[in-house]
């Protein structure tokens, strides 16, 4: 029941975060929601109804935003405006910053440059960070395993392909860590997949491979900074390697690098920025077209990097509330 | 005095070098643990006492020698040593609980992923044996709340949970409190009672002479002394057990 409710706030806040662009229908549903938060106090404590408030929150003032623009900055057919909100309008679109806001961002609806590319930069961001996981994940087991187990396996063919896998791990560390990802994304564009236009692929192999390094290396520091007690706990009840790894070791090791491999994640919505090295058009692409089009810097450049960083600070506090419930479950 | 087929674990000249035989840990160790015992190994630091047990179910692999373990070669490539672990419960000095999972899972992850037992048989089996060490209140619990010598306490009824035929104890009171010592100590005793083969490293002098059916004293790396608890406290017949009685008691 009082999971319900806590999934009932996070739907909610969501919706409302979705159709805050619709003058009103967002507040109304935002306020609905941060009600329905205030009135179930049980919920409190829920990660999910806090999420839901936030979201609530930042649909509040995108609404706020939307009626303000809707109400005061555009032009309604007919002339029935009252005077006030007449010479308010005046008042503001007469500045040099609303013509400049408006130059750069509404006219030509140059504004959706930055839109589709925000869908870019989280769709690239995304594969690739479940590509670096599953590439991490493996090459830290590939390479934990081997330094377990290469005293346990007494040769023979099954440590011969672990060794092989050891050293071709090994490489793949050294030069993945040792080259620039620019200069990796312009090879897999141009060299490895030059007949290829899909610019999305690209981008998402390229950064999903360099992240898989440096998870890789995060995973493998979690799996040695578990106890070796905890090990050869496992293996004493009878289960084997692979069984003390999955419900021992790796529980506890994703617990310990959780916070690492979310900076990881945040490092990777900035890193895509290069992506417009191959001409992918993501956010920080988007801010360069209109600024090539307008031949203003200031307000699409400052435009991308505070969308960059409210994207970073929301997801940072996801992350902090993620850890905060991992410390309860230990408690 | 027993018969040959009331012996679980018989091991033989096990030796562990390390450095390439610079280092000797064990240097032919050679025994037999019948059914029932209580062995319960003594010995200064570096004697190689904790490794002769952590030998026993190769948590150390020997440099040397040979462990069966009811007729098995523990060290034969044939053989499944997990299938062997799984009937040698081991309680550890830093109880090694699984800080991420309740105390009620921590009992019944083994039976329930290994044996195959059901989540409701393999719930009542722990919560049975929580009650016999006075713990069922703490079945939901998190190991990290819980003292020290509740910790130990659930490691050893952990190991139960798999019903071994044999306990190993790697000094389990050495990390307690001095308070905590005697809970610990009272359910090994009682699990002696009831008739559980066990092979203790310890430094409870007490617990050797009261429980104990036989006592192995070690040094360098060998069996010096081994007899009754009673000969061994009473009646030490090699100086250096001698002199390490007179430290230790």
């Amino acid at each position: 029941m009082l999971n319900k409710k806590a999934i009932l706030i996070l739907i909610f806040g969501i919706v409302s975060l979705l159709f805050s662009w619709v003058p009103g229908a967002g507040l109304v549903l935002a306020i609905f929601t941060l009600c329905l938060y205030a009135v179930n106090k049980t919920v409190r404590s829920d990660i999910k109804s806090e999420i839901g408030r936030t979201l609530a929150i930042i649909a509040i003032l995108v609404s706020i935003c939307s009626l303000f623009y809707v109400i005061v900055l555009m032009p309604l057919p007919g002339n029935n405006a009252p005077a006030w909100l007449l010479s308010l309008r005046s008042a503001i679109t007469n500045t040099a910053f609303y013509s400049d806001f408006e130059n750069n961002f509404i006219a030509e609806g140059r504004y959706i440059y930055l839109l589709k590319g925000l869908g870019v930069t989280f769709e690239v961001t995304f594969l690739a960070v479940l590509l670096g996981i599953v590439l991490g994940v493996i090459v830290a087991l590939v390479r934990s395993s081997y330094d377990t187990l290469k005293d346990e396996l007494r040769g023979g063919f099954g440590k011969g392909v672990l060794a092989f896998f050891y050293k071709l791990c090994g490489i793949y560390l050294t030069v993945i860590r040792g080259t620039p990802v620019v200069v990796q994304l312009m090879i897999i564009y141009f060299v490895i997949f030059a007949t290829s236009n899909n610019k999305i692929m690209v981008a998402v192999l390229a950064f999903g491979i360099n992240s898989g390094a440096y998870v890789a290396e995060i995973i493998r520091g979690g799996i040695m900074s578990i106890d070796k007690g905890q090990f050869e706990a496992g293996r004493s009840l009878g289960f084997g390697y692979v069984r003390t790894m999955t419900f021992i070791i790796i529980p506890q090791a994703f617990k310990a690098v959780l916070p690492a491999l979310a900076n990881e994640f945040i490092v990777l919505i900035k890193e895509t920025s290069v992506s417009g090295y191959v001409g992918l058009q993501e956010l920080t692409k988007g801010g360069d077209i209109i600024r090539s089009r307008t031949y203003s810097a200031f307000m699409p450049l400052i435009a991308v990097a505070v969308i960059y960083l409210l994207i970073v600070m929301f997801f940072s506090w996801l992350v902090s509330l993620l850890e905060r419930r991992l410390k309860n479950s230990e408690r | 005095m027993n018969a040959d087929n009331d012996v679980i674990i018989s091991v033989k000249d096990l030796k562990k070098y390390y450095n390439g035989g610079e280092v000797k840990a064990l240097d032919g160790v050679t025994t037999d643990i019948r059914k029932g015992e209580v062995v319960v190994v003594i010995g200064p630091s570096g004697s190689g006492k904790s490794t002769f047990l952590r030998s026993l179910n190769l948590l150390e692999r020997p440099t040397g020698g040979t462990i069966t373990f009811e007729g098995n070669d523990i060290m034969a490539p044939s053989t499944d040593i997990n299938k062997l672990r799984q009937k040698m419960g081991m309680v550890f000095q830093h109880f090694n609980l699984f800080p991420h999972l309740t105390i009620l899972r921590n009992m019944t992850i083994a039976p329930m992923k290994l044996n195959g037992l059901s989540k409701e048989d393999a719930n009542a089996k722990a919560m049975d044996l929580l009650a016999r060490v006075g713990l069922e209140d703490r079945a939901l619990a998190y190991p990290s709340q819980l003292s020290g010598g509740q910790k130990q306490r659930i490691a050893i009824v952990r190991a139960l949970a798999m019903d071994p035929e044999v306990m190993l104890f790697d000094e389990p009171t050495s990390a307690l409190d001095p308070e905590m010592v005697g809970e610990v100590l009272d359910v090994m005793k009682k699990l002696a009672e009831a008739g559980m083969t066990m092979v203790c490293v310890t430094h409870e002098m007490g617990f050797a002479r009261e429980v104990g059916t036989r006592v192995i004293f070690m040094d360098c790396g060998r069996i010096i002394e081994e007899n009754t608890p009673e000969q061994i406290f009473t009646n030490p017949q090699n100086e250096r057990l001698q002199s390490f009685l007179q430290k230790v008691l």
